[in-house]
């Protein structure tokens, strides 16, 4: 089974289109595939479309999908029911393939000698499972720009830290359960810190100022301490 | 330009917020009171969007450096223009030189000053909102500081040729007396909620907890439980948006909102209803009601009416003070 399951109301000014309930490929390959679709169709009204693992939320203002008898959100699900009578076709649109330096453990990565040991894993070979694998960028949330990806080594996976760091470095690249991703700017996180990339990750004042999108495939290369300081002088200041 | 001389607790530019950048983590922040900072900005003559400041609980002080028209809506308290009390909801000529004190805002928690021509920093991702929690926008995305400059346009100039004698009635736009009950539509996970903590919540007051901001308004009340667990994956969320963390102590979801989050969701508040529980102080109130969609419906078209009908009428009177060009 796949495609749109279901259509929920999300407030008096969105609804969520739901293709799943868990953190699942072929189901995000369909949220980016049903995201395309609406945003070719161009309805007016429709002021976001936010894609996540598992759903798509519309939000749509609501003064121009008012109709008689019905609620704007009603009217906005009719539409979007109409946009789905054909299921998009889920062909991976990107194959662009971004590659990430990270700098694995140290100062960079102060977790990560702790869950190679939960791993039961050398650290050399809880890197090289970390850089060996291909993932794909699921979402981007939480935070401007940050990525959320799929495909995470199961050996690999870590229980959140019980008390959250109030600052994670920007560029940290982590891993929280089966999920990894980096911190676009310092923030406040739960996630074990494996290592950290130079790249600038978000910049509002470039275009676009996501480096990462949803959709696309990412892949981590090992750097040492002396590549990652070259390559951080070598960034643009965000 | 408004020269900051001492930033009070929170002041910030704030607009009708940033659309369209959602799918990549950037919300929208804006006013928190989209019907104040509305008002302020058509009583001087600009769209409801232009960008004006935001200011909350213990307000700045500012000085003009050129001649400007300006007005106050939203929350006021000792507001005075130098040293003499300031009239609000009303356009007012500002003479060069002159300062601004909005120190201690007592009725509401957020007071909007808009100047016309509106304050002329440059837009970020289509808007001249600052999301303080994120950091981003204008003003190096950050809460007004002492010294800062902030620049008007041509059109700040006045346009004025007599202070009205009239001022417009605050109600129903801004009212911020707890005993108005707030109207949320049931969110995805209501019916995950113990009967217990359904009915708590739609009866019993919740305060206004001091750690909320712009991000979110946590409400401390009974702790909210659910029958079972749920496992949720991440999803969007939106302003209005009544979370329930693991503690039980809902968070209502704000202007700057994170654009997912993996919380139940069980309930939201009408967009109607917002820029009232953006005017409740810390330690105050909240009662919350259950209504139907289209009850949220038929409030958000009569709020619209009569939105569209003040302006039209404001305009009118907006034109019997304007100077010849």
């Amino acid at each position: 089974m796949s495609g749109l399951r279901a259509i929920e109301p999300l407030g008096d000014s969105a609804v969520l289109l739901h293709f799943g309930d868990r953190i699942d490929a072929t189901v995000n390959a369909e949220v980016h595939a049903a995201a395309r679709h609406l945003a070719a169709l161009a309805l007016p009204g429709i002021i976001e479309l936010v894609p996540a693992y598992a759903s798509l939320a519309v939000v749509f203002d609501p003064a121009q999908w008012q109709a008689d008898g019905v609620t704007p959100a009603q009217h906005c699900v009719a539409a979007l029911t109409r946009a789905f009578a054909t299921p998009p076709a889920t062909t991976a649109a990107s194959a662009v393939l971004i590659e990430v330096p990270v700098c694995y453990g140290g100062e960079h990565g102060p977790d990560l000698a702790a869950a190679a040991q939960r791993s039961g894993l050398p650290v050399e070979e809880f890197i090289a499972r970390h850089a060996a694998v291909e993932y794909r960028v699921a979402m981007l949330g939480f935070a401007a720009g940050f990525p959320y990806l799929l495909g995470l080594d199961a050996r690999l996976q870590q229980p959140r830290r019980a008390s959250p760091r109030t600052r994670v470095p920007a560029g940290s690249v982590a891993i929280g359960g089966l999920q990894t991703g980096i911190y676009p700017r310092a923030l406040p996180g739960g996630w074990n810190l494996i290592g950290r990339t130079p790249l600038t990750l978000f910049d509002a004042h470039a275009s676009p100022p996501n480096r990462l999108a949803a959709g696309q495939r990412v892949r981590f290369r090992a750097v040492t301490a002396a590549e990652f300081a070259a390559l951080q002088e070598a960034q643009p200041s965000a | 330009m408004i020269e900051v001389l001492r930033p009070g607790l929170l002041s910030s530019v704030q607009d009708l917020g940033r659309r369209g950048h959602a799918a990549i983590g950037v919300g929208g922040a804006g006013a928190m009171d989209s019907n104040a900072l509305t008002l302020a900005n058509w009583l001087v003559g600009n769209d409801a969007g232009a960008a004006a400041l935001e200011c909350t609980l213990n307000g700045p002080r500012l000085r003009f450096t050129a001649d400007a028209c300006i007005a106050w809506c939203g929350a006021d308290g000792e507001l005075r223009l130098d040293g003499a009390p300031l009239p609000t909801w009303r356009p007012l000529p500002v003479a060069a030189g002159q300062v601004l004190d909005a120190a201690g805002l007592r009725r509401g928690a957020r007071g909007y000053l808009a100047v016309a021509g509106g304050i002329a920093v440059a837009p970020v991702l289509g808007s001249r909102s600052v999301d303080v929690n994120a950091g981003l926008g204008p003003c190096d995305g950050r809460a007004l500081q002492t010294g800062d400059q902030l620049p008007l346009s041509d059109a700040a100039r006045p346009w004025l040729r007599r202070t009205p004698a009239w001022s417009l009635m605050p109600w129903p736009w801004f009212d911020p007396a707890p005993a108005r009950v707030l109207r949320v539509l049931r969110g995805s996970h209501f019916d995950a909620l113990d009967p217990a903590s359904r009915k708590s919540l739609l009866s019993e007051p919740f305060h206004i907890a001091a750690e909320s901001n712009r991000v979110g308004v946590r409400l401390l009340g009974p702790a909210l439980q659910l029958t079972a667990p749920l496992e949720l994956v991440s999803a969007a969320v939106t302003a209005g948006t009544l979370q329930l963390p693991p503690g039980g102590q809902p968070i209502m979801l704000a202007a700057e909102h994170p654009t997912t989050g993996g919380y139940p969701r069980i309930a939201h508040l009408i967009a109607t209803d917002q820029p009232h529980l953006a005017q409740r102080r810390p330690g105050e109130t909240v009662r919350l009601a259950l209504i139907e969609p289209d009850e949220a419906e038929a409030l958000r078209r009569r709020h619209a009416t009569a939105l569209a009908r003040l302006h039209d009428h404001l305009r009118q009177r907006l034109q019997e003070l304007r100077c010849a060009p």
